[in-house]
């Protein structure tokens, strides 16, 4: 049976939500975090602080930029077309 | 936990999107810029100094694509390929600023500097309550952190939580994206949270009222 320190757990955070560790040092995170309460909590601010990052606005491109880009698609689009 | 690709869920395949491109779409052009320009804009942000080069370097990116889509051959997927010239066009123009500014925006991967700002809090914080961020105002507030927290992170680790964690890129495309090993990337990934999750907690727990 694999145990781990709790130094060691949070270490494996990661790989284990990553589903990139062998199934015995799974079975073992497991097990580690069923009965430590304090790896609970750091694995609750962990996932929060990854859904955190994920929590952005969904934003347009600056207006001038998105402009500029559009014409230059047309542009060297229909020259392209144009040649073919 | 698993984080699909954000485009996946709104964009056609990417046989419809390269045709589409080809044959001169505007519509489909326009989408795909209002879907990944901003993403592509925190990403270019981690290797330039200021948002100005950053949004150049986006430009530069999307013109490369407008010439080069006839020769996308389609050994990646067509966000892998965009966010790979974006990349490398990023790091050319970073490398270039490094050498005029009086500071290098390249750090060695390790740990932050320290020294402003709440301190990175271990293990003794654990079981810190953290608020929920249910109204506008925290979740505002968490977002200005979070920015705060990946400025000050070493470039790898940036790069590689903006495009995992921020932009919803599976591990596959990081991976395919940086030119990177899955190992190297889930090391910089960890690091990064680590450090991001060391931020919050010290400073909720600066904040936090007294019972």
């Amino acid at each position: 049976m694999k145990r781990f320190t709790c130094d060691q757990l949070v270490e494996l955070l990661t790989a284990y939500y990553d589903d990139a560790i062998d199934p015995t040092t799974r079975d073992a995170v497991r097990t580690h975090l069923s009965c430590c309460a304090d790896c609970r909590g750091y694995e609750t601010q962990f996932l929060a602080t990854v859904r955190a990052l994920g929590d952005r606005p969904v934003e347009p491109p600056p207006a001038a930029m998105r402009t500029r880009l559009l014409a230059a698609f047309r542009e060297r689009r229909a020259g392209r077309l144009a040649d073919s | 936990m698993v984080v699909g690709s954000i485009a996946g869920d709104v964009l056609p395949p990417d046989d419809v999107v390269v045709t589409a491109l080809r044959a001169g779409d505007e519509t489909m052009f326009a989408t795909l810029l209002d879907t990944w320009s901003h993403g592509m804009l925190r990403v270019a942000r981690s290797y330039v100094s200021t948002d100005h080069s950053a949004e150049e370097v986006v430009q530069d990116t999307w013109l490369a694509v407008i010439d080069g889509i006839d020769g996308f051959e389609g050994r990646s997927s067509v966000k892998t390929w965009v966010y790979r010239i974006l990349v490398n066009t990023a790091k050319k123009r970073g490398l270039r600023e490094s050498r005029t500014l009086p500071w290098s925006a390249f750090e060695r991967d390790g740990q932050p500097s320290g020294g402003h700002g709440p301190p990175m809090t271990g293990r003794a914080e654990f079981t810190a309550a953290w608020p929920t961020p249910e109204g506008e105002a925290l979740a505002a507030e968490a977002r200005g952190l979070i920015a705060e927290a990946l400025s000050r992170l070493p470039l790898r680790q940036r790069v590689v939580i903006t495009l995992r964690d921020v932009e919803g890129c599976t591990s596959d495309e990081v991976c395919d994206i940086l030119e990177i090993s899955a190992a190297n990337q889930r090391v910089l990934l960890h690091r990064a949270r680590t450090a991001v999750r060391g931020w919050l907690a010290g400073y909720y727990e600066s904040v936090k009222q007294p019972d």
